[in-house]
């Protein structure tokens, strides 16, 4: 714990110090929040009817509708950032220099422009009547070049006696990359992918600027067509549409950290064969693993089958 | 290159915006971002948990949203008539600054236990040993995540452009809805992008060079 870094344990002098610094920072924050509420009541975006507008059927359909654009967006470019970036990741690890400078230079290049330049001008020049794709190949380009980086830092990470052996059984360099490096790169970049992910998921709502349909663009919609006692619901549907979002990166980031989770468990059978005590490690491992029931399992079955690999290097 | 030679003054000034709203929302993401790390690493519960809350709402937030409710929200609690470059620098400020909290306090937690421990034993209080033996020598690692935060920044500064910000992306609008040719438009905006980035990178590579220590 970072905390215990700075401070010892309080004794009684500190206890009471902190029980103040507790109640005093308590009460800022609650009055932070307080205020903010008043300023919102006073002004009337806290009365039931403002809220009331979600209980209308057309209004749920159409979050609904949204949600399945977000999503649909989100896996077209999850889907082509992932193909672009093995394919770039590739081809900046080839041995041909112009293919090597070429992916270099493409990735240098979209990885340090903002995104919404590069979705605005795929947009405007492209795809002028497909927003739906226009944001999705925007947002692969970018997301791709990440991704190339995170994969290639994988396969570099890869110890080197993996390749020397494969390339001494005789495969060859398209054998070596698919079936050895990059599975291996994969499974260790898996939680950075995935958190990469979210931030792709975040920037579907750059689909708002070039007029896609997405939740964002929907809650826009919604709070500017609707009027209620004279005015417009955009408090209440920003902190609906806010709770959506926030949830869905949530459960997408709490899959990273299960996974990391998982991984590091199962990585322990791999790494271990070079240290010793070997055998001791891997059976405790296995047993861990086993012990946790369904969701681990998988993680102990990949741990098991990489310790029984390795020692044979 | 008619395009830039056109609307010269238009350019310069959404460069100037770029730069201006990129610097301000800095000094707020820094400000509240190593105040929260504070927070997050303070002997007192309910800071750490504020911290924590702030951290987690503001990085699953799409930054879009957080401009909405800059947009809409902020002038109704603030006062109204709050200018676009104000409540802009305020999302983008807001949204690093969760970023930066997280990367400090990583930075925090790279210093070796006994510098901390060294200064408890001479008597020094949370804050000194803070200000004064952590934070110094955490900057040194904080420095290479700082720097790509900050790039990022600048990137997403040109959502600010769409909320009626005066800066890069604005002229990028205006220029293709005045019928120029998207290519030629694209290639100056990312000139003037890359000129900005690689100033924050080659900035924050002499402050490594400054700081590096042998040990």
């Amino acid at each position: 714990m970072s905390a215990s870094v700075l401070f010892d344990a309080p004794g009684p002098k500190a206890v009471v110090r902190n029980r103040i610094y507790a109640v005093v920072g308590t009460l800022a924050i609650a009055a932070l929040l307080g205020v903010t509420i008043m300023r919102l009541s006073d002004k009337g975006h806290l009365a039931p009817e403002m809220w009331d507008i979600f209980n209308y059927a057309g209004i749920r359909q159409n979050i609904a509708d949204a949600v399945l654009a977000t999503l649909k967006a989100f896996g077209i470019a999850a889907v082509g950032s992932l193909v672009l970036g093995v394919l770039l990741a590739v081809a900046r690890l080839s041995d041909h220099k112009p293919v090597r400078w070429l992916a270099t230079g493409f990735i240098e290049l979209f990885r340090s422009i903002p995104l919404l330049i590069t979705i605005y001008a795929v947009w405007v020049g492209f795809l002028t009547d497909y927003s739906m794709w226009a944001l999705a190949v925007g947002l692969s380009i970018y997301n791709g070049c990440v991704q190339a980086e995170v994969l290639r830092a994988g396969v570099n990470a890869v110890p080197k006696g993996q390749r020397e052996a494969a390339y001494a059984l005789g495969m060859s360099k398209t054998q070596v990359m698919t079936t050895v490096l990059i599975p291996q790169a994969v499974r260790a970049m898996l939680p950075t992918i995935i958190s990469q992910l979210v931030v792709t998921l975040k920037d579907t709502s750059l689909g708002f600027i070039i007029l896609y349909p997405e939740l964002l663009q929907t809650a826009r919609l919604i709070a500017s067509n609707t009027q209620v006692n004279g005015m417009y619901p955009y408090v209440s549907t920003i902190v609906v549409i806010g709770v959506i979002y926030v949830a869905m990166c949530l459960a997408l980031s709490g899959l990273a950290t299960w996974i990391e989770k998982r991984g590091r468990r199962a990585k322990t059978g791999i790494k271990t064969p070079d240290a010793a005590g070997t055998v001791a490690v891997l059976a405790g491992d296995a047993g861990n693993a086993a012990a946790h029931g369904l969701p681990g399992a998988p993680g102990g079955a990949d741990g098991g089958a990489g310790g029984g690999g390795d020692p044979k290097i | 290159m008619n395009v830039l030679l056109d609307h010269f003054s238009e350019f310069r000034d959404g460069f100037i915006g770029t730069v201006s709203i990129t610097a301000v929302s800095t000094a707020i993401a820094l400000i509240l971002g190593v105040a929260i790390a504070g927070f997050r690493v303070s002997p007192v519960p309910p800071l750490r948990w504020f911290g924590t809350a702030w951290v987690t709402l503001l990085r699953n937030t799409p930054l879009t949203l957080l401009f909405l409710v800059t947009t809409f929200v902020v002038p109704e609690i603030l006062f109204p008539g709050m200018s676009a470059f104000v409540l802009g620098s305020i999302a983008l400020g807001f949204y690093t600054s969760s970023f930066i909290c997280e990367a400090v306090r990583s930075g925090i937690n790279t210093v070796p236990l006994g510098q901390a421990e060294a200064a408890r034993s001479l008597g020094m209080t949370f804050s000194q040993t803070l200000r004064l033996i952590v934070l110094p020598q955490a900057t040194r690692t904080v420095l290479p995540p700082m720097s790509s935060i900050l790039i990022a920044l600048t990137k997403n500064s040109a959502i600010a452009g769409a909320f009626s910000v005066t800066e890069l992306f604005g002229w990028q609008k205006l220029m293709s809805e005045e019928g120029y040719d998207i290519i030629p438009i694209f290639i100056w905006v990312s000139l003037a992008y890359l000129v900005v980035t690689f100033t924050i990178s080659g900035v924050f590579r002499i402050l490594e060079r400054r700081m590096e220590v042998a040990r």
